[in-house]
């Protein structure tokens, strides 16, 4: 692996060595210091054309822990007002000597340009494109469904993959990239994965993904499944006509307190609640659904400074075939 | 040895039989086998074709306005080496051409420059706004003498307004060239929608956007007896939809451009804008209903719809590149790779699509003529057996765009006469044609 940006692309191979990297990576972050010296001399730059504090301090605290020294640049250039051009900006951040940036772009595919042309040489690591694929939330989605399928399997995590566990997505598929990254990465790792949406916010073309199609999210929770994850919905959608109103979204797509008691009725005490955030609590979700026990919105956080982390430490140190790292031998040096 | 005459030796005449044709004074002379001609320039084209000069029914040469893009000059002499001897020029310049100002500015700019004849398209409406029916009158009586209108690049969606620009275009002979898009189904499109846009995130141009434009307008010009052409059909429902209208015997028009014959969305999974273009790149199944519909005559003409960009509109972002190819000097070329060589169509097919038809539509006189005696000697010799490999780099026009940079085609112009001038001798940009002084008065 030279670059991370996307997950269509991404072996099992691959896919499960990022996330056996990030358990041990993990292993750091529950130590009294958290740091590795892996990265010693090594520059990240954070490139954000989009505004995402979240992604943003997940990708500084990984690269802090790997000593890593962390550049952040918030570029401006929206549609609207171009700012300086992504070829300058590169060249620019090529000649201060990065060695990998991380991008957040509002243009699908930006991450892929960075890559593919000359303007820099440094990894790229696709933090989130327009609505193409944000691969890391993908990662970190898996990490914490691996770290959950593995002990209701009573098996180790470590080289495990997802295979049998049934995944509903549920939202605005058609502008997700979290969703377009969860299904190829979640169909490699051997879940089945069924996407709920209604009509409009599916793309056309869906038909062609490696995964189920439903309109009815109580149909796909009857069926049975071990992890539900909603994607956020923006309010604003209603005014282009992709449902009628906010409510109406919640009652049909939302996962309310009806679902909740739903999946205790209907004997499922294993699934879990999933959501990237940031939540639209009564809308996607009800408050009793993202603080129920059920909900790993936190956990999913935290896994997601380990997962990048381990995608940090796997392209920039050397050759990517390598096995994964001895890291707890490394803990202890910096200890 | 006259300085206007021209004996070429030994021509397949549209891909037939070898003759010989003399040139003199810019007219063919004769045709025939073993002519002679003393004092005639003798040009070797055993194993070369000889077609009628093309005519490009879709041309964007930028000036004025954009003249980093493109100028006349550079436009037609891109135009004249890719085997054009006239070529349309789109109105969207800057100032747009919706005046008989600007139309006869860059008719002046053509005659000036002497590679090609180039046609000024007239705007439809006053800025391309889609408001006011622009001066389409003056335009035609200008010196320019405008037939062929379009707004290109932005459709007249308005539905009253396109019902009146067919009409009113009935009163000299004009034709209204759509480009078929439905705006509201394709706000902020970016690509073919479709199986691979679902994937990259990109937002969809549906085929229905253009096939529905493309349904209302042949019904219209159906209602008000008038004559529409097509530009750059790209989909498979909008060649069946034109076959439709010719069988009711609706005065349609269609045209496909060269990268709509050969290239799909696959490319566009690349994210290199070079593929970024309006309409988008099709799908395979559109791409051979194109070429079977040029086959059989549901689509009338090639158009290349070039349009050069500067590098930095397309070494960008894809959201933020601009849409559009250069197309003068690969468009013989693609044409050969998809319609002869696959067999489809014949080098005599290929002067009705790229010459002889272009020629009616636009209503050009002097052009599309057939190779014969006493006809103006606009000619071109290709070499069918060369092969190519792209580079943009080298190409005459300011577009560094081909979509086809790196891709090896078969088919070089060899030689191009226009008026009976070798503006390109030897695959070589040779010198314009130079109109004789008028007069002032």
């Amino acid at each position: 692996m030279k670059h991370l940006l996307s997950t269509e692309n991404l072996s099992l191979f691959d896919a499960v060595r990022v996330l056996d990297t990030a358990e041990e990576m993990s292993a750091v972050g529950e130590r009294e210091v958290k740091k590795l010296p892996a990265l010693r001399g090594r520059t990240v730059v954070n490139l954000f054309f989009e505004d995402s504090t979240r992604t943003r301090i997940s990708f500084e605290a990984a690269a802090k822990r790997l000593s890593a020294d962390v550049i952040n640049f918030a570029a401006k250039g929206s549609s609207v007002s171009k700012g300086e051009s992504l070829k300058d900006t590169a060249q620019t951040l090529a000649a201060m000597g990065a060695d990998a940036v991380v991008i957040r772009h509002w243009a699908s595919g930006a991450p892929h340009r960075l890559a593919a042309t000359d303007w820099i040489d440094a990894a790229v690591i696709n933090a989130g494109d327009g609505t193409h694929e944000h691969p890391t939330q993908a990662l970190l989605d898996a990490f914490t469904m691996r770290r959950h399928w593995s002990q209701v399997n009573g098996i180790e995590s470590t080289g495990a993959d997802l295979k049998g566990m049934r995944v509903a997505i549920a939202g605005d598929v058609l502008h997700s990239r979290v969703a377009r990254s969860n299904v190829w990465l979640l169909k490699t790792l051997g879940a089945e994965v069924t996407l709920v949406a209604p009509p409009t916010l599916l793309p056309i073309g869906v038909e062609h993904w490696p995964c189920k199609v439903s309109y009815n999210l109580d149909e796909t929770l009857e069926a049975g499944i071990d992890a539900m994850m909603m994607l956020r919905v923006q309010g604003e959608r209603m005014n282009a006509s992709f449902f009628p109103s906010t409510r109406e979204y919640s009652r049909r797509w939302g996962f309310d307190d009806a679902r909740l008691r739903m999946l205790d009725d209907l004997g499922m005490k294993d699934t879990i609640i999933m959501h990237p955030g940031p939540m639209n609590r009564g809308l996607e979700i009800s408050s009793a659904a993202a603080d129920s026990p059920r909900s790993t919105v936190l956990a999913q956080v935290r896994n997601g400074v380990s997962v990048r982390m381990a995608a940090l430490y796997l392209l920039l140190s050397g050759d990517s075939r390598e096995a994964a790292p001895n890291v707890s031998q490394s803990s202890k040096e910096t200890n | 040895m006259a300085e206007n005459t021209y004996l070429i030796r030994g021509a397949a005449i549209l891909g037939g039989e070898a003759e010989d044709l003399l040139i003199r004074d810019g007219v063919i002379e004769a045709r025939g086998k073993d002519l002679s001609a003393d004092d005639a320039t003798v040009i070797d084209a055993q194993g070369l074709v000889a077609l009628p000069g093309m005519v490009d029914v879709h041309t964007h040469l930028r000036e004025p306005g954009r003249e980093d893009a493109e100028t006349v000059e550079t436009g037609t002499r891109a135009a004249a080496l890719g085997g054009f001897t006239a070529v349309h020029a789109m109105a969207n310049s800057n100032p747009v051409a919706d005046t008989a100002g600007v139309v006869e500015q860059v008719h002046s700019l053509g005659r000036a420059s002497g590679w090609v004849d180039v046609r000024p398209v007239g705007a439809v409406t006053v800025g391309l706004a889609g408001e006011q029916l622009a001066e389409l009158g003056a335009m035609a009586d200008s010196r320019a003498q405008v037939r062929m209108f379009s707004d290109d690049g932005i459709c007249v969606h308005d539905p009253v307004l396109m019902r009146r620009a067919l009409e009113y275009v009935k009163a000299f002979d004009g034709v209204v060239a759509q480009h078929a898009q439905e705006p509201r189904l394709t706000a902020g499109a970016q690509m073919n929608e479709g199986a691979v846009s679902a994937v990259l995130g990109l937002t969809g141009w549906p085929a229905v956007a253009e096939e529905s434009i493309i349904a209302r307008d042949v019904l219209l010009a159906q209602h008000v007896g008038s004559r529409l052409h097509v530009c750059h059909v790209s989909t498979a429902g909008s060649v069946e939809i034109v076959r439709w209208a010719k069988a009711r015997g609706i005065n349609v028009t269609a045209e496909v451009t060269p990268h709509h014959l050969l290239l799909t969305d696959e490319l566009v999974r690349s994210y290199d804008p070079v593929y970024k273009v309006n309409p988008p790149l099709r799908t395979d199944a559109d791409v051979q209903a194109l070429r079977e519909g040029l086959a059989d005559g549901t689509i009338d003409v090639v158009g290349t719809d070039h349009a050069p960009h500067p590098s930095e509109h397309k070494e960008c972002e894809w959201a933020q590149a601009a849409m559009g190819m250069t197309g003068l000097e690969t468009a013989l070329s693609v044409v050969q790779e998809t319609m002869i060589e696959t067999g489809l169509m014949t080098w005599a097919d290929f002067a009705r699509v790229t010459s002889f038809t272009p020629a009616v539509i636009g209503r050009v006189a002097d052009q599309g003529r057939p190779l014969e005696v006493g006809e103006p000697a606009n000619v071109i010799l290709v070499d069918p057996a060369a092969r190519w490999t792209v580079d943009p780099h080298k190409m005459a026009t300011m577009g560094r765009n081909s979509p086809f940079k790196g891709k090896e085609l078969p088919g070089s112009v060899v030689t191009t006469f226009f008026k009976g001038h070798p503006t390109v001798l030897g695959g070589q940009l040779n010198t314009p044609y130079r109109y004789p002084a008028v007069s002032s008065s």
